[in-house]
């Protein structure tokens, strides 16, 4: 491989790095908090409201629903509102993060489901109140099913990347339909994929590293 | 006293217990923490044979009733339905500062929802909740909330935070009452000291054994310094030598501290152990209500005594079997006796008394809150009215006494 596809493989892979954290760590701010209002205004939750249960699940629902090819094209107008422009690394950003926030609340309401009913009795019982029971009882209970899901929707979001080549957002995925496929160099192709798997890899390690640190339920 | 009981007691405080070296109400606190308790079943044994020698060393009851205690909580009325199926149906009841009341009944019966209308984690349907004065039925969850901190609670499944160590579990009711961290940690290792777990304050309670993480449970409990402690089946997941070192804890606590404890429990035994006073709950009701040794002298209810069939003595199978209620060679007395009627030498005195013989065939004498507490199976030869003779001497000693048929 020539000198300037190494550099054209790093820039990808930079690129690729960067959608994924940023639009990683959107969905992370944005999806815990809905995923706990998820839980909260379920029947039987700690501030049931089953009327903005359904209008939040309806909205989550419908944001998954839509391919994510056509999420991207579809969210031009917003995305140029936020960014300024609909072309580029960054423009990619903002669909990238509007996709994966539904799908980590959604991975955060099951992991907050999972915390023991008792638990949050006790915690009631001790004179808590719904912050409390958030603070400390619901999330550092489901903390490991958090860092669990996140590294999930880290490595689906390495994969959705790779669509975000077709707004010129460049990354990895970009580069191998471009050069690998479309102009039939294997070794590129190869290359590609062997940078991805070390990715995935790399990124779903420190995830479980992370969540054996942090479980302390058995 | 033999110089060796002494030098037995100085090893195992049990032993002083159990004759006379130490005071059995209040257990020393080494046996506490190393979870001793005074086995019942021994200590029913001794005035039994003390009966015989007709010298009374019983152990007479050593503490005030309590009935003149202040209320802590009133019940008026209570009701509660889930959908279709009545959880509580009018209950009232009322628990003295100080006291150790114990709610019993089968699973179903309503306990758990009677427990956690206390502190308001459910609501009744109609009916009053008072504590310490002050009806909370309408209170809102936010009134509620500095309400509960007055109310410590364990639980059957400890409901310990697997993500906290030992200590923040056990600080955690100081910092949702708002303390500084310094005073919530001094606090933590001062109640971790109390129930015998300062060495695994880091720990975390995955880590611990079930009375262990009851322990943690109970220290979280009291860590806010409630005017009352509720317990919800907290010994049920236990072992029965695990039971008996957390209900040894929980009087411990009680007599020293003088904490109000209202517990809901299956086991008769739990009640035994500990309860000044038992409410029998069946079907949403409370079937029956008294001195736990007075209920267990003299069961009114059918529930009751059907809770009470595992631990008080029974006709052996095999004589029940062959029971006939046409006259035979010999009548099967049942003797129920308690209270001042069981410290008198009453076998001696039956022998003595009604010339002819009669075998003792099952039976003991148990001791609920220093109460003796017997009930026996006698074999009377039936013959030349001694049957007679043998039941109107045991009514004339308050022991109730009753044929129950003949072999």
């Amino acid at each position: 491989m020539s000198e300037v596809m190494l550099q054209l493989l790093l820039r990808s892979l930079w690129e690729t790095v960067l959608m994924t954290a940023a639009s990683g760590l959107i969905s992370l701010v944005a999806g815990l908090p809905l995923g706990l209002a998820l839980i909260a205004t379920e029947r039987g939750g700690i501030a049931e409201n089953l009327w903005v249960n359904r209008i939040l699940a309806a909205i989550i629902n419908g944001f998954r629903s839509v391919p994510f090819i056509i999420l991207l094209v579809a969210l031009i107008p917003v995305t140029r509102l936020i960014v300024g422009t609909s072309i580029g690394t960054w423009a990619a950003i903002v669909p990238l993060s509007i996709a994966a926030t539904p799908y980590y609340a959604r991975i955060a309401e099951v992991s907050l489901r999972e915390v023991d009913r008792g638990l949050i009795e006790a915690a009631r019982a001790m004179g808590g109140n719904r912050w409390t029971i958030i603070r400390e009882v619901l999330v550092p209970e489901a903390l490991p099913g958090i860092v669990a899901g996140f590294t999930v929707t880290l490595v689906t979001l390495v994969g959705a990347s790779a669509m975000a080549g077709a707004i010129g957002a460049g990354g990895l995925g970009d580069l191998a339909i471009r050069y690998g496929y479309q102009r039939f160099e294997t070794t590129v192709m190869i290359a590609v994929v062997a940078v991805l798997i070390v990715l995935v890899c790399g990124i779903q390690w420190l995830g479980d590293r992370l969540v054996v640190r942090l479980d302390h339920r058995v | 006293m033999q110089p060796y009981l002494e030098r037995r007691a100085a090893r195992d405080p049990w032993v002083g217990e159990l004759f006379g070296l130490q005071p059995f109400d209040a257990p020393p606190r080494e046996a506490v923490r190393k979870g001793y308790s005074v086995n019942q079943h021994v200590l029913a044994e001794i005035p039994f044979l003390a009966d015989i020698v007709g010298n009374d060393t019983s152990p007479q009851p050593s503490r005030p009733a309590l009935a003149d205690g202040e209320e802590i909580v009133r019940l008026v009325d209570l009701k509660r339905r889930f959908g279709e199926t009545p959880a509580l149906e009018g209950v009232s009841l009322t628990v003295r500062k100080g006291e150790i009341l114990g709610i019993i009944g089968r699973s179903g019966a309503g306990k758990s929802t009677l427990i956690r209308c206390l502190n308001g984690l459910e609501r009744p349907d109609s009916g009053q909740v008072h504590i310490e004065g002050r009806e909370i039925g309408r209170l809102g969850e936010s009134e509620l909330q500095p309400l509960r901190r007055r109310i410590g609670m364990i639980f059957q499944h400890f409901n310990l935070l697997s993500a906290k160590t030992v200590e923040d579990n056990v600080a955690l009711p100081l910092k949702i009452a708002g303390q500084k961290k310094a005073a919530r940690r001094a606090r933590a290792a001062e109640l971790l000291e109390l129930v015998g777990l300062s060495a695994k304050a880091k720990a975390y309670p995955s880590s611990l054994s079930g009375g262990q993480k009851q322990r943690v449970g109970i220290a979280r409990a009291l860590a806010a310094g409630p005017a009352l402690l509720l317990s919800d089946e907290a010994t049920s997941a236990l072992d029965p030598e695990t039971t008996r070192s957390i209900l040894a804890l929980l009087k411990d606590i009680n007599r020293r501290f003088g904490l109000t404890i209202l517990l809901i429990t299956h086991e008769m035994e739990v009640i035994r152990s500990i309860a000044d006073r038992v409410a029998v709950i069946d079907a949403g009701r409370i079937v029956e209500e008294g001195p736990v040794w007075s209920v267990f002298a003299d069961p009114q209810s059918e529930i009751t005594q059907s809770l009470l069939g595992g631990i008080r003595p029974q006709l052996p199978a095999e004589i029940a079997e062959k029971l006939s209620s046409v006259p035979g060679k010999e009548a099967i007395l049942r003797v129920d006796v308690a209270g001042d009627a069981a410290r008198r030498p009453l076998l001696s005195e039956l022998a003595v008394a009604v010339p002819g013989r009669f075998r003792l065939i099952h039976g003991g004498v148990d001791h609920v809150q220093g109460e003796p507490v017997g009930s026996l199976f006698l074999g009377v030869a039936a013959k030349d009215g001694q049957v007679a003779k043998t039941l109107d001497f045991l009514t004339a000693r308050n022991a109730r006494a009753k044929v129950l048929g003949y072999v």
